[in-house]
């Protein structure tokens, strides 16, 4: 704990600056998989393409990716818009299956009642069918969130500072407590982010109760952290 | 002969699905229990094969105390039928069927080879054999369940409200094919549903039960349709009202039966041999 | 695009196929620590995986354990557990041994449970006995999650292994490390790729083995099992998200 005590500021800048890294992707990520999760979902032939694009997206490994991006955007490696262009692209991948898992699971003569009394499909969009997968969404974006944020710790063996930061500095000194803070601060932080979207999401999707966005997520099987 | 003897089953969660049970069920006939969800007409029914276990009372086949049996093998001598077929999906039709004499060791041949004789018994055809179940219609996969039930040529067949869940017109057809089966076969069948009509129609025994397994009434359907033993019977059989209250009108000459809601239900064409009468469909 | 043809020409330049740290060994150091990894981890996952499947039991535990495994860090893992055993392929073994076993455990008892209720009572009161309803019925049913969550491991343990270059001298994360230190983007950027065409390539191969595993009768149903929705009922469910490609 002295560690902790002595390094009080250092903490705060690096977890500034994993907010910095962490929270627009995660914005990011949910605005730009809406449409493409709505297109995969609508059409069959944009379904095949988008997934599986997305799909090969998330697997690629994060270090290499960090390195590859400035050569294919012109961002300068240790840049956070280098990581933030990476981290999105990560949260678009596993968002856009999630949106049109989401969209599909709408009950479909709600659907159809809905384009009965006449509701456009621009309208059936934002009324019907996006307040209704609502849940499934939020679950979706708080995994994004938990995994962004301990993505965003391996920017720092090219550089970029996070509180992963902590991690490449404390084994290279040898200071166990300075890991293990890293690691509880990264863990505290992706709590943090999590609550704040269970939150907005009681806000938003008032019907549900906040449970059953819990259970939905504890129902995700899905891999946080597949690319480091 | 199955025999129920002061049988309780209460669940770990406390429901009391069944209290103080008591009933002797007769070899080579089709016994239906029937009640309402709650009569824990299928927790009887599994106990029979030992998936359920009574927490008080003995079940006696043939004067045996099942208790006393090996689970596992006493259900790979007992016939089960279950609503939604139940068939393995990764199984063709053949090996489904030939899944229990599989499992007590009959030789693979012999035991397709008997599987498809059985297909021929339930009245399917053999070209079926190495499709999956998924490739089936709800009425052919419920007709593999029966012939699975039959494969090792049981004493007893279990089913479970086998034909709930297909349209009504198949669910008629599978109806006259069991009565037909049944015939030939002569089995102790137990048989449980929701619906009196079915279990008047296959039933030589026809128990009809309250909550909590509490039996209201035990007789052939014709001793039932004729003497109600309380309310809840005639309620529940509907002995009071629509199409099994029926009265006589004349008509040009003629007379005509029509329910209790007025409509036709048939002409009067003389006197029903014995036996015969009640059940108008 | 001339870096990315430099980068090309140092994937194919001949000096890089001899000698210690030529391309070919660190293929197979990273393949081979990949396979060990998964190995050890499936050991230990699948049996708990398939006994918390079988039995419905421990399932919250297992649930609340992955999830927290998950929150890990995975660089803080290997970075920590570098610093108590030593440098060198050690830590990263145990390291990525513990962070495989969440998605592998999670694979072997989510495929039980997407299996229908129905078949599995009906296997049982037929005659089935335990062993016999997992092996005849519960593990070829639940193969092709079980093969999903080995996928993803498998991505994870490739992933990571690249980081594991940072505590130890091996895979090809050593070129993007040494690139990194040497300024060399050429080597850095060659070595990317060459982790990331690996990448694909084990993704490719696990969709396909898990296409091939899924029973021939249960093909049509084939987009249930690929979003595993459990046919056990659970209030409150959501359709699943299963990683992975259509």
């Amino acid at each position: 704990m002295n560690w902790v005590w002595a390094n009080l500021d250092l903490i705060r800048d690096r977890t500034l600056d994993h907010l910095i890294l962490s929270v627009p992707p995660i914005i990011l990520s949910f605005v730009i998989a809406l449409p493409l999760g709505w297109l995969a979902n609508r059409y069959r032939l944009s379904r095949g393409v988008i997934l599986t694009v997305s799909g090969l997206l998330y697997a690629i490994p994060s270090f290499p990716m960090f390195i590859v991006l400035p050569a294919l955007v012109g961002t300068t490696l240790r840049s956070p818009l280098n990581l933030v262009i990476a981290l999105t692209i990560y949260g678009v991948a596993l968002m856009v299956r999630v949106v049109a898992d989401g969209l599909a699971s709408v009950d479909a003569d709600v659907q159809r009642s809905a384009v009965a009394v006449g509701f456009s499909t621009w309208t059936n969009f934002w009324q019907v069918e996006l307040p209704l997968s609502g849940p499934v969404l939020l679950a979706g974006l708080r995994v994004v969130a938990v995994s962004t944020v301990s993505l965003a710790t391996v920017g720092a063996v090219i550089g970029a500072q996070s509180l992963g930061s902590l991690f490449t500095d404390g084994f290279q000194r040898g200071i166990q407590a300075e890991i293990i803070t890293g690691i509880v601060a990264t863990v505290l932080l992706a709590l943090l982010l999590d609550g704040a979207l269970v939150a907005v999401g009681r806000l938003a999707l008032p019907w549900t109760r906040a449970r059953k966005s819990v259970r939905a997520a504890a129902r995700l099987r899905l891999p946080v952290e597949v690319t480091p | 002969m199955i025999e129920f003897r002061s049988v309780s089953k209460q669940f770990p969660d406390g429901t009391l699905a069944v209290d103080d049970f008591s009933l002797t069920i007769p070899s080579h006939r089709t016994t239906v229990l029937v009640g309402s969800s709650g009569s824990g007409k299928t927790t009887l029914l599994r106990m029979i094969n030992r998936m359920v276990d009574p927490t008080a009372g003995t079940i006696e086949i043939d004067g045996v105390d099942i208790a006393s049996l090996e689970p596992v093998k006493l259900r790979r001598s007992i016939g089960y039928v279950m609503q939604n077929s139940g068939l393995l999906p990764h199984r063709k039709v053949v090996d489904n069927v030939a899944t229990v004499p599989l499992l007590r060791g009959v030789p693979r041949k012999t035991a397709r080879a008997d599987a498809l004789a059985m297909l021929d018994t339930v009245g399917l055809d053999r070209g079926l054999a190495d499709r999956y179940p998924s490739q089936l219609s709800g009425g052919q996969q419920q007709r593999v369940g029966v012939a699975r039930g039959l494969a090792v040529n049981p004493n007893i067949l279990l089913m479970d409200e086998p034909f709930g869940a297909v349209d009504p017109i198949v669910r008629a057809e599978l109806q006259q094919e069991l009565v037909r089966l049944q015939s030939e076969l002569g089995k102790t069948v137990v048989f449980v549903t929701h619906d009196v009509d079915e279990a008047f129609l296959l039933g030589d025994q026809v128990v009809i039960l309250e909550e909590g397994g509490r039996i209201a009434q035990i007789g052939s359907p014709t001793d039932i349709l004729a003497h109600p033993a309380n309310d809840f019977v005639a309620s529940f059989i509907g002995a009071d009202r629509g199409k099994r209250a029926l009265h006589v009108e004349r008509h040009d000459g003629r007379e005509v039966l029509v329910d209790s809601d007025g409509r036709l239900a048939g002409v009067l064409v003389g006197d029903a041999a014995p036996g015969q009468v009640g059940v108008p469909r | 695009m001339n870096i990315f043809g430099d980068a090309l020409n140092w994937i194919i330049d001949p000096a890089n196929y001899s000698g210690p740290g030529a391309i070919p060994m660190r293929l197979l150091e990273h393949l081979g620590f990949t396979f060990l990894t998964l190995l050890v981890a499936s050991a230990i996952a699948i049996p708990f995986g398939f006994v918390i499947g079988h039995t419905g039991r421990g399932r919250g535990l297992a649930v609340t354990t992955s999830g927290g495994l998950r929150a890990i860090p995975t660089l803080g893992l290997l970075t920590l557990v570098a610093l108590w055993i030593g440098i060198g392929l050690g830590a990263p073994y145990v390291a990525l041994t513990v962070l495989a076993i969440p998605p592998i455990l999670a694979g072997a008892y989510t495929g039980f449970e997407a299996i229908d209720r129905g078949a599995i009572d009906a296997a049982r009161a037929v005659g089935m006995s335990e062993v016999q309803i997992l092996t005849q019925v519960e593990i070829p049913l639940g193969l092709p999650l079980l093969i999903g969550g080995l996928r993803s491991a498998a991505l994870q343990v490739v992933a990571t292994a690249t980081l594991a270059a940072y505590v130890a001298d091996f895979g090809l994360g050593r070129y993007l490390f040494s690139g990194l230190k040497t300024r060399d983007y050429a080597q850095m950027l060659g070595g990317s790729i060459l982790v990331i065409l690996l990448a694909l390539a084990l993704e490719g191969i696990f969709a396909t083995i898990q296409r091939v595993v899924v029973p021939r009768g249960v093909a049509s149903t084939r987009l249930l099992v690929d979003r595993a929705r459990p046919a056990r009922p659970r209030p409150g469910m959501e359709p699943a998200i299963t990683k992975g490609n259509p």
